[in-house]
């Protein structure tokens, strides 16, 4: 890897002013940054670490029923701390089912949300990408595609964003809190991440120097607690990325499906709400013909970036498959395997 | 290097004996060792840089900018290397393949080495390799089977004939009552020990010192010698532990001969690593194979014939073909059997030993299509095999030195419960509604031997010596190979000192084909006799001894003792007969080798049954193996810990073959699309709920003195065809093509 300088930030105003200089970037968990650099994919000039920022490691929920989870947070903190498992289960499910505990005990909430696509042809140094190099084209088009964007692609990229955690977070209307030279700004998640377009490099709306200090769950998000599920679609049971995953959350009033909620991942370089599938749902029936009918908006405008047709129809066979383990009461407890769509122990047990 | 750290308590003879390994606190406290764990003074850090193309010429490396870094002290390319006495591509036997060692600017397949950068710190060097910045002339690539010609080859694996059988299979398969023509696909497979191949290299004058992880010291001691010019005698090998071998660290590989290059160009010791990502191209990997099966059964399930036709890729300037046939020639009794092979050039390193070579693949597409014709006959997949149950080698016809694959599949079956399995297929839902199956696959591996030696020495402190050149690649020798030694020597162990591990030690053979127990072991049970023999000689001659004159009589080894074979209350110890005679110690020599007169005349292999239970999303098409139970039969036992360990790991590779792993390469670049761990998937401990293995008793009293066969790799073997004819009783649907990935499901 390159030489680089490192700078230990003391408060968030010197890690800001020192992350606006050209070639800086921002040092936490280093969980993905480190492997960029030991891969020669990034090769900044400055490390600014931010893990001693006064007071970002901090879980404080709000008085109105939200949440505010500071960015220095560990993955592994979030998801066991139990009252964020009990307001937010499929948050906390979605940690659970990413990278492995060694991983998760090292990487920041912020990070996870930061975290650059595992598009195979982006982490190959000798592959084109237009991420790494705007213009250079995008060798991940016509090559290994199995794993590859269905939605929001463009012929500039077709890679999918790898963040379990930020689906559920889509989902359930997640803020980020910023601070950057121009002061501090609120930016609903989903906003947050850009679509390709003819500008793949351009993966957030950070601005040079902007740094994440919060994530903020708001009480809404709270009301779906008995019936919120992230499930994951992996090819093998733990240490994978999704080929497709789904967070989906309903709020049930006597057999009526009052509001849903419903967040994509491994489909799209964001995760991909589904509003058209959540309206669908109001005022219905919490059945699977319902969900059969979500499941087809939810899914209308994908089309395959590759050899990877079959993920849209998997993808509509996840969504029915998350809605209704959703539709059943799921406050009792975190599954032993979170995310899983078998659970492999308690067969075994049984 | 020796360990006395025994954490258990014997009880009567040491083989059998469920020990620990002997080794295990020093792995586990990290007091052991390993090749990248040395560091001598001086030491400097060599970093490869390796081709961004599969196949072309290097047209440019800006080795100035490499040199003009801070800390990087050289930069060895084709223009500076030092001159070998060999020419790589020079093929002086059959088992000294092509290695790539800056012979010339030429690239043969992606990340090959193009040159490697010395540094003061290993951070350097790797930037350093960075800088290097190299320009390429690239070609076309063939890394698929459709972008090629085929051809039939000369030889396969290490010069096993490219077609073997008897009888007419044409008219067996036209009067068969019921066939089967399909094709199935393995992927290749490369090697992810935890342990990357590492070397620390110090050149003391003409004498080479290295520590480098090693299946083969002698072979590799004859490899390097041949390349440097120098005797083989003056390199000694250090390689006491390996982090996993599996074939990949049988043979030198090229980046370790660029480690000495290296250290001997700058005239300091130098260590180098390959990186995980790095070892995807010149460390060899198990071959791609297609494999067209033809098979025909008569009215009563017996089979009529076997056609097994594999096409499979070497690279473009080797030849090492995947031989899968060798289970075909083994495993069920037909009238009519042809195995053929074609090759492909593919642009890749050149494909090599991985654990199973040949007959891990070839299992697959043959308990598969085994299967799809039992099911064709409506027989039961176990008693369809029984059926078809093999007396004699298919193959050759000659007797099995022993076969307790019946008992294999008798108590594998019990375990399972197979015998409440369903005919027919998607006929199990389990109570979360997942569609569940049953399969089995046969297990089988030859069990080879190869050339070993061994030193025994008996003190006059009544204590023991064995020393041979042997390899211990977590496998256990370290302490199964002691338990032989300290029987041989009629000793506890904790009176043993047992030396492995290093070139100076006799040569020890290969540890690779199951072959290592078998063969060092006979080599230390022939050098403890030769010594047990010599110190009797002495006793029987000294008219002092109470063993005067034993010699018609004979006499017993026990516990440290020797008594007279028709009279055992008469006996002294060994320190007595020695001290007696005024000698330090007596010494035995030994040698292991297979039994020529048996290898003529009978065929010898391990034998194994697999069960597996897989359960099956029917919407998202998600597999899970749930319980596999293996039963094998492998002849004798030295340590059932170890044994059953070997069975477990070589059906967790099973489960990986069936269901996750792949090495997928770019058909435009030829470049590794998924050579990481994160991509490169292995299954994790999630994916194995349940996994038992059964040790089945055979005796065999003709494959060689203590009756071992191997057992390292026959556990790969049936478990992947268990789990594909599994996943067909559960869906209902055949998959031809590995791994079976939940898209191959979606239906």
């Amino acid at each position: 890897m390159n030489q680089f300088e490192y700078e230990l930030a003391p408060n968030v105003e010197n890690a800001v002013a020192s992350g606006r200089s050209n070639g800086a970037v921002f040092l936490a968990g280093g969980t993905n940054l480190i492997d960029l650099m030991k891969g020669n994919l990034v090769r900044p000039t400055r490390l600014v670490d931010i893990n001693r920022l006064p007071g970002l490691d901090r879980i404080e929920f709000l008085p109105d029923g939200g949440v505010r989870i500071g960015a220095l947070v560990r993955n592994s903190d979030l998801a066991h701390d139990p009252k964020f498992a009990r307001d937010f289960p499929a948050v906390a499910e979605a940690l659970l089912s990413g990278a492995s505990p060694q991983l998760r005990n090292a990487a920041t909430v912020a990070g996870n949300v930061m975290q650059r696509t595992r598009c195979p042809y982006f982490y190959d140094a000798a592959s084109a990408c237009n991420k790494r190099e705007p213009g250079a084209g995008c060798e991940a088009r016509g090559g290994h595609s199995r794993l590859q964007a269905i939605l929001g692609w463009s012929a500039h990229c077709i890679a999918t964003h790898p963040s379990d955690f930020s689906v559920p977070l889509v989902a359930f209307d997640a803020v980020v809190e910023i601070d950057g030279p121009q002061g501090r700004r609120d930016v609903a998640l989903e906003d947050f991440y850009l679509l390709p377009g003819n500008t793949p490099e351009r993966e957030t709306i950070l601005a040079p120097g902007e740094l994440i200090v919060a994530i903020r769950l708001p009480a809404q998000a709270a009301l779906f607690a008995g019936h919120a599920r992230y499930l994951k679609i992996r090819d093998r049971t733990s240490y994978a990325f999704a080929v497709v995953s789904a967070a989906a959350g309903l709020r049930i009033e006597g057999d009526r499906i009052v509001e849903a909620r419903l967040a994509l991942g491994g489909v799209a370089l964001k995760p991909w709400r589904a509003r058209a599938a959540e309206a669908c749902l109001m005022g219905r029936r919490a059945g699977r013909e319902e969900f059969a009918e979500a499941s087809m908006l939810a899914l209308q405008e994908a089309r395959p970036s590759g050899e990877n047709e079959f993920k849209i129809e998997l993808a509509r066979r996840l969504v029915v498959r998350a809605f209704e383990r959703t539709a059943i009461d799921n406050t009792a407890r975190l599954s032993p395997l979170p995310a899983s769509i078998v659970n492999l122990t308690e067969e075994i047990q049984r | 290097m020796n360990i006395m750290n025994t954490a258990h308590v014997r009880h009567g003879s040491n083989i059998g004996q469920n020990l620990t390994r002997r080794e295990g606190a020093l792995k586990v406290t990290g007091a052991a060792r390993y090749a990248a764990d040395h560091h001598p003074a001086g030491m400097l850090y060599a970093v490869l840089a390796v081709s961004a193309v599969a196949r072309g010429r290097v047209t440019a490396l800006d080795v100035a900018a490499a040199k003009a870094h801070p800390g990087v002290v050289d930069v060895m390319t084709p223009q500076n290397a030092p001159k070998l006495a060999h020419h790589p591509d020079e093929k002086t036997n059959p088992f000294a393949f092509r290695l790539d060692i800056l012979q010339d600017a030429q690239v043969r397949y992606a990340n090959q080495p193009i040159a490697v950068v010395i540094g003061e710190s290993l951070e350097a060097a790797t930037e350093g390799a960075v800088l290097l910045a190299p320009a390429y002339q690239a070609e076309d690539v063939v890394v698929r089977f459709e972008d090629g010609e085929h051809f039939v080859p000369a030889a396969v694996g290490v010069g096993a004939p490219a077609e073997e059988g008897h009888g007419d299979v044409e008219a067996g398969l036209r009067n068969a009552a019921q066939r089967v023509d399909v094709t199935y696909d393995t992927p290749a497979h490369y090697h992810n020990a935890l342990e990357p191949h590492a070397i620390v290299a110090e050149w003391q004058g003409e004498r080479l010192i290295i520590d480098t992880p090693s299946q083969g010291m002698a072979i590799a001691q004859g490899r390097l010698a041949g390349l440097f010019g120098i005797a083989p005698e003056d390199i000694y090998i250090r390689s006491p532990y390996l982090g996993g071998g599996f074939g990949g660290k049988g043979l030198i590989a090229g980046p370790q001969v660029l480690g000495i290059m290296a250290a001997k160009l700058v005239g300091k010791p130098v260590k180098l690593v390959m990186r995980r990502e790095q070892l995807y191209g010149p460390i060899g990997h198990r071959g791609v194979t297609r494999q067209h099966m033809r098979l025909g059964a008569d009215t009563e399930g017996g089979l009529t014939a076997i056609d097994h036709h594999i096409l499979t890729a070497t690279s473009r300037f080797d030849d090492f073909f995947e031989p899968s046939a060798g289970v075909t020639h083994t495993l069920y009794a037909t009238p009519a059997l042809l195995t053929r092979y074609e090759g492909m050039r593919f642009d890749t390193g050149t494909p090599l030993f991985v654990r199973a070579p040949g007959e891990a693949s070839g299992s697959v597409a043959l308990e598969g299509a085994i299967d799809e014709l039992a099911e064709a006959c409506g027989m039961d997949p176990l008693a369809f095999r029984l059926k078809n149950y093999a007396e004699t080698e298919p193959l050759t016809g000659k007797p099995f030195t022993s076969k307790a694959l019946r008992a294999c599949y008798a108590q594998g079956a019990a375990r399972f419960g197979w015998a409440k399995r369903p005919l027919a297929a998607r006929m199990m839902t389990d109570a979360q509604g997942l569609l569940t199956g049953w399969g089995v696959g046969t297990a089988t591996f030859p069990a080879h031997m190869f050339q070993a030696s061994a030193r025994a020495e008996i003190r006059s402190d009544g204590s023991g010596v064995v020393e041979i050149g042997a390899h211990d690649m977590g496998q256990g020798a370290w302490t199964a190979l002691a338990q032989i030694a300290a029987d041989g020597l009629s000793l506890d162990m904790d009176k043993l000192t047992f030396r492995i591990g290093t070139s100076d030690l006799p040569d020890a053979g290969i540890a690779g084909g199951s072959a290592h127990t078998a063969t060092a072991g006979s080599a230390i049970h022939n050098a403890t006799g030769a010594a047990i023999a010599a110190l009797a000689d002495i006793a029987m001659r000294d008219e002092t001894s109470p063993l005067f004159g034993a010699g018609n009589a004979g006499v017993v080894s026990r516990d440290g003792h020797l008594y007279r074979r028709d009279d055992e209350s008469r006996g002294e110890s060994y320190a007595t007969i020695l001290s007696r005679a005024g000698l330090d110690s007596v010494e035995g020599r030994g040698e292991g080798a297979a039994d020529q007169a048996v290898t003529e005349n009978y065929a010898g292999h391990a034998h194994g049954a697999v069960f597996a239970e897989v359960k099956v999303d029917p919407e998202l098409g998600q597999v899970r193996v749930t319980r596999l139970v293996g039963a094998f039969a492998a002849g004798r036992v030295i340590n059932p810990r170890m044994v059953e360990s070997q069975y477990l790991g070589g059906m967790i590779w099973g489960v990986s073959f069936a269901l996750h792993e792949e090495a997928i390469m770019d058909r435009r670049t030829g470049r590794p699309v998924n050579g990481n761990l994160a991509d490169y998937h292995v299954p994790v401990n999630a994916d194995i709920p349940s996994v038992e293995a059964i040790l089945i008793d055979e005796q065999d009293s003709l494959i060689n003195a203590l009756g071992i066969k191997g057992v390292g790799e026959i556990g790969i073997t049936g478990t992947a065809g268990a789990i594909v004819n599994a996943i067909w009783h559960a869906t209902g649907i055949r998959v031809r093509s590995m791994p079976v990935t939940l898209d191959k499901l979606l239906f």
